[in-house]
């Protein structure tokens, strides 16, 4: 009996010296989640989470206060990337069935009509307008995110979202299409 | 002593229907489309206009970049065009291109041989850079950069002549017909990587062409291999595994092991490069298949392939379509309008005949026979499982990117599932996942850098501000203005409110206090739900007019 | 569609499959020649039930049937199943058994191709567990029956369950190894045991040749190249290692490995039922590995466990284990672990 006892307490002893070792050896700095979470999302900034870009929101989903699944630029296959890190269930961006990422949008500034005015220099959080004041404006679109958050910037509403254009540099090859049911 | 690789299949040949005629001779096209793209790595920059007259071997695409080759005209006539045009790619989509209308004079530039032996080998390779010299096997590598391994050495320099996929015939027929000239394009290469010894394979089923290469080697030290026929046996990894025995590392070069390894015709246009300041202007394209006379030509580079499959007597009844390369790894090509680019070896006439429908496909049942033939050692049948399911981590884990694509697998596989179709899939999701997740982190470090200068600039502005109002404020005490006192009062809350931003968004880490430049900007909806720290409407309105009116600061 | 644009002429599923029951056409010649016709009766009912029952998940699941029907995999299945059990039964074990095969083990695990467990070893293992006493009557040889069960008595005891002027003890004993299992616990010796009628020259009577020719349908698969020799050559020597080790120990408790080799399923299961490709390892060390695995299990059972013969028990172990197999013998790809960096 007083064997057992003194067993049981030896165990936890030790058990809980390795565990308090462990602790302090592996010791994480700040909250790793965080990162993760800015790791799978697309770093648009565009906000359109509710959050002021893609930092902010990952830190708010890693400390449980956000949603995983209010990426639009990412779509579904961010949510499901981010409930699958968070351990929990996925649910579809924005409520309803299937929506994918939107297709990849770069803006692009109608020269004719730009006034110079740099508002949508300002508004660009990746710095992928650039232009001097009372001169045009051009977005480069290699950096552009497709946020969009230059488009109401415009007081002359010069800025279009136009989808990037499949061409050889960026062509994918397709799923193979082999429809086993409907095959014979 | 040879060696051999793993796998491996035995397709039917199909070699004698084109290998018999000598390589012919292609009438001038009236319009030449040349392609900016004919290389791995970054396309051409076109350096002429719309209506430049340009000569017969003049560069009128420059190489922009590390990774890149030249393209030339042709042929001497005026540039009509440049504009996106059909290419052969199997995407089918139309690429940049330069459309030359032929004058018919055929008129060079001054075309000025390099003595290699003298020149620096530096020099050798900027010509081969500028006169667009590229690995005429298939992957299209400019050869300026393969013959220049840097520090590591080359014990073996490898020709490949093996030519191992069905119907294409056109390194078969160079060899015969060309070996002198070939073999000066060895030595060229072997002057510029200084190998120990230089080993020529070719493919036991061209028999001729081994013998026209031993004889055109005698008096050097190189050394004509005759290797078993055996596809992929002319894949870079496979033929130097055969005649080395050693591996090419999985991610790495073949100078890795010391080995350098060209193609046949590489060598040709090497020589013609050097020697005979001639650019990549044409190459030999077999056009065999469902046509009425199958044969070799050498044709310029930007001839339509119409115009080659006229040049072999045009299709035979029952042609279907096209194959542009051999048919385990070349593409389909529903539109002959496409030119010939540097890569096209082969244009084959398909008809159901030659070529029949696959049929449907059904479940892999794990035979294992994809293993059996495949030469990268890999397991298909795992890879084909998680590409199929868009598993990509598992799908490299299982060493996706050790494939070559020589479609042994396809061919062998029982289930009839195209195999080849699914890594390439999957290979090109993920790279297309790579280049999103590298424009992310760009997005990220560039919006972080923006949220930095913003921050900087803010409180340069806060001192300007605490700088005026300090020199207000001393005015002030010499007149006694009340306007100028409610100023002053205005400046200082200002400030007050500017500082205490200030601390705020210090203590912050940054990351919401750039917002509100971009949500006065935005309607109020939109407007974000960030835990913000209280801000003057002043100051904003101050920041956002102080950047209307000023140009952008560097 | 990419490359490539060519295939192997004549290479299909329902090929593999049709070569397959080629190869056990000599053994079904052999049954019907020493123990009579009623196998061919057990084989038809089979097949019919397997065809049906694939017929009906396909449609079920909105698959085409006439693509996949005929491709041969519910055949095969229902082939091994009729010769791994006694050909003398009612009609509805068969039909239960290749039932269970074709709709459980293979298509609820997602049909084709997706089936982690050997359908017509689990279909085997059902009937044992459910019905064992109807797994234990095997015909006697004919040279040892009292009465000759022609293909009209088997078919009305496979449809009344009656056998007319004779009991189905009559014509019925238990196989070889049964023989054997019960006269040695019976503290009977080897040689008193082997000298019972039911023994031939080094198997069973009877059994002995049909195992030779299950041997001549595997060497002709081997020829075909539709399987490789790691499976059966694994299992083969598994099986004779471990019996030659019990036969060296004491030879009047444990026979010899040529009899383990000639008894029972040792030569169908190494040759047709280990190497089914969908349920077996595909990379060579794997093979190795579950052959082993398999003929040693198959001793272990057939000696020491409840069963008279082992070989649905331990390939259907063995299958368990697959996809850990698979995993954990990965071959080395080209360009890796060959000492240089790139």
């Amino acid at each position: 009996m007083l064997s057992a006892i003194l067993v049981m307490i030896l165990l936890g002893v030790v058990l809980g010296a390795i565990l308090g070792y462990a602790s302090i050896k592996f010791k994480v700095e700040g909250n790793p989640m965080v990162k993760k979470v800015g790791a799978v999302l697309p770093q648009t900034q565009c906000g359109q989470c509710g959050y002021a870009g893609c930092g902010p929101y990952a830190e708010a989903v890693a400390r449980g206060e956000a949603a995983p699944n209010l990426c639009v630029p990412g779509g579904d296959a961010v949510a499901k990337n981010l409930a699958d890190l968070l351990g929990v269930e996925f649910q579809p961006v924005g409520g309803g069935e299937g929506a994918g990422p939107k297709p990849r949008q770069v803006a692009f500034i109608d020269e004719n009509n730009c006034i110079g005015c740099t508002a949508c220099i300002k508004a660009c959080p990746v710095d992928a307008i650039v232009g001097a004041s009372k001169l045009m404006h051009t977005v480069l679109p290699d950096r552009c995110t497709g946020c969009e958050l230059c488009v109401p910037a415009c007081p002359v509403d010069c800025i279009s979202m136009v989808p990037l254009e499949e061409s050889i540099a960026n062509w994918k090859w397709r799923y193979p299409v082999i429809e086993i049911k409907k095959a014979a | 002593m040879l060696h051999k690789f793993h796998g491996g299949v035995h397709p039917p040949e199909h070699k004698a229907e084109s290998n018999s005629l000598p390589i012919g001779a292609a009438p001038l096209p009236r319009r030449l489309v040349v392609p900016l793209r004919q290389h791995i790595g970054a396309p051409a920059r076109p350096v002429v206009e719309v209506g430049d007259r340009v000569l017969k071997g003049q560069m009128i695409g420059a190489a922009d970049g590390f990774v890149s080759a030249a393209v030339h005209a042709p042929t001497s006539g005026i540039v009509s065009a440049v504009d996106l045009h059909a290419v052969p790619h199997p995407s089918g989509l139309p690429d940049l291109c330069i459309t030359i209308d032929a004058d018919g004079e055929e008129r060079w530039i001054e075309r000025q041989p390099l003595d290699y032996l003298a020149a620096d080998r530096d020099a050798v390779r900027a010509r081969l850079r500028d006169f667009g010299v590229v690995g005429l096997g298939g992957a299209v590598f400019p050869t300026s950069i393969k013959l220049d391994p840097g520090a590591l050495r080359i014990g073996t320099l490898v020709l490949n002549g093996a030519e191992c996929e069905p119907w294409i015939t056109s390194d078969d027929r160079l060899m015969r017909e060309r070996a002198a000239e070939i073999v000066e394009g060895v030595k060229i290469m072997a002057h510029l990587v200084q190998p120990e010894r230089v080993l020529i394979g070719i493919e036991d089923n061209k028999p001729e062409a081994v013998t026209a290469m031993r004889a055109a080697c005698s008096g050097t030290n190189f050394e004509v291999v005759a290797v078993p026929a055996q596809y992929p046996g002319g894949g870079e990894k496979q033929l130097i595994q055969v005649l080395t025995g050693k591996e090419v590392p999985s991610g790495g070069r073949p100078a890795n092991i010391g080995v350098l390894c060209a193609n046949a015709g590489t060598a040709y246009t090497v020589h013609r490069a050097v020697n005979h300041g001639e650019p990549v202007i044409s190459r030999i394209v077999t056009v065999t298949g469902n046509v009425e006379k199958p044969q070799n030509f050498e044709v310029l580079i930007g001839t339509p392939l119409s115009e080659m499959v006229q040049l072999a007597g045009g299709a035979k009844a029952g042609t279907s379509h096209y194959i542009v390369g051999g048919p385990m790894m070349g593409f389909d090509l529903n539109n002959l309008a496409v030119p010939v680019a540097k890569a096209v070896n082969c244009v084959i006439a398909a008809s159901p005949a030659l070529f029949p429908p696959k049929p449907a496909a059904v479940p892999c049942i794990r035979c294992g026979q994809c293993a059996e033939v495949c030469p990268a050692s890999l397991q298909p049948m795992e890879l084909f499982w998680f590409s199929q399911s868009r598993n990509f981590d598992k799908a490299r884990a299982y060493n996706l990117f050790d494939c070559i694509e020589c479609g042994c697998c396809s061919y062998v596989c029982p289930s009839h599932i195209p195999l080849v179709s699914y890594y390439r899939f999957a290979k090109s999701e993920i790279a297309a996942q790579e280049r999103e997740k590298k424009a992310a982190e760009q997005a990220k470090a560039r919006f972080e850098f923006k949220q930095l200068r913003e921050e900087r600039e803010k409180a340069e502005k806060a001192a300007r501000f605490a700088e005026k109002a300090a020199a207000a404020k001393a005015a002030a005490g010499e007149g006694d203005d009340p306007a100028a006192a409610a100023k002053k009062a205005a400046i200082q809350a200002a400030v007050e409110r500017a500082k205490a931003k200030k601390a705020e968004a210090a203590a912050q880490a940054g990351q919401c206090d750039v917002t509100p430049i971009a949500a006065v900007e935005t309607p109020a909806e939109s407007l974000s739900p960030c835990p913000l720290p209280p801000t003057g409407e002043g100051d904003l309105e101050s920041l956002r007019d102080g950047s209307l009116n000023t140009t952008e600061p560097p | 569609m990419s490359s490539p644009h060519v295939l192997t002429p004549g290479s299909s599923v329902s090929r593999i499959m049709l070569t397959v029951l080629a190869a056990l056409v000599p053994a079904i010649a052999a049954y019907v020649y020493f123990f009579g016709p009623a196998i061919l009766i057990s084989l038809t009912l089979a097949s019919i039930t397997a065809l049906a029952a694939e017929a009906a998940v396909l449609r079920l699941r909105d698959y085409p049937v006439k693509h996949f029907l005929f491709d041969g995999s519910a055949l095969l299945t229902a082939w091994l199943l009729a010769l791994s059990i006694p050909p003398l039964a009612p009609w509805w074990l068969i039909v239960v058994g290749t039932a269970f095969a074709v709709i459980v083990a293979k298509h609820l695990y997602g049909g084709l191709g997706n089936n982690l467990f050997n359908p017509a070893m689990a279909g085997f293992a059902v009937l044992m567990i459910s019905f064992p006493s109807f797994m234990t009557h095997w015909p006697a040889p004919l040279a040892l029956a009292q009465h000759t069960v022609g293909f009209g008595d088997a078919l009305r005891y496979y449809f009344s369950g009656g056998l007319p002027g004779a009991r189905l003890d009559a014509v019925t004993m238990a196989t070889p190894l049964d023989t054997l299992k019960t006269q040695l616990s019976l503290q009977h010796t080897m040689d008193e045991v082997k000298r019972m009628p039911i023994f031939g020259s080094f198997g069973g009577k009877g059994t002995e040749t049909v195992a030779a020719m299950y041997l001549l349908g595997g060497l002709f698969l081997l020829r075909k190249r539709i399987i490789t020799w790691h499976t059966p050559v694994s299992f083969l020597v598994a099986l004779i290692a471990v019996s030659a080790f019990f036969n060296s120990i004491d030879a009047s408790r444990y026979a010899t490995p040529l009899f383990h080799l000639f008894t029972g399923g040792a030569l169908l299961g190494a040759f047709f039922i280990a190497t089914d490709y969908v349920t077996a390892p595909v990379t060579p060390r794997g093979k190795l590995i579950f052959g082993t695995g398999v003929g040693v299990l198959e001793y272990l059972i057939r000696v020491f466990g409840g069963y008279p013969d082992g070989i649905a028990f331990s390939v259907l172990i063995m299958n368990a284990a697959v996809p850990l197999i698979d995993a954990y013998t990965q071959p080395r790809v080209y360009g890796h672990n060959t000492g240089k960096t790139p």
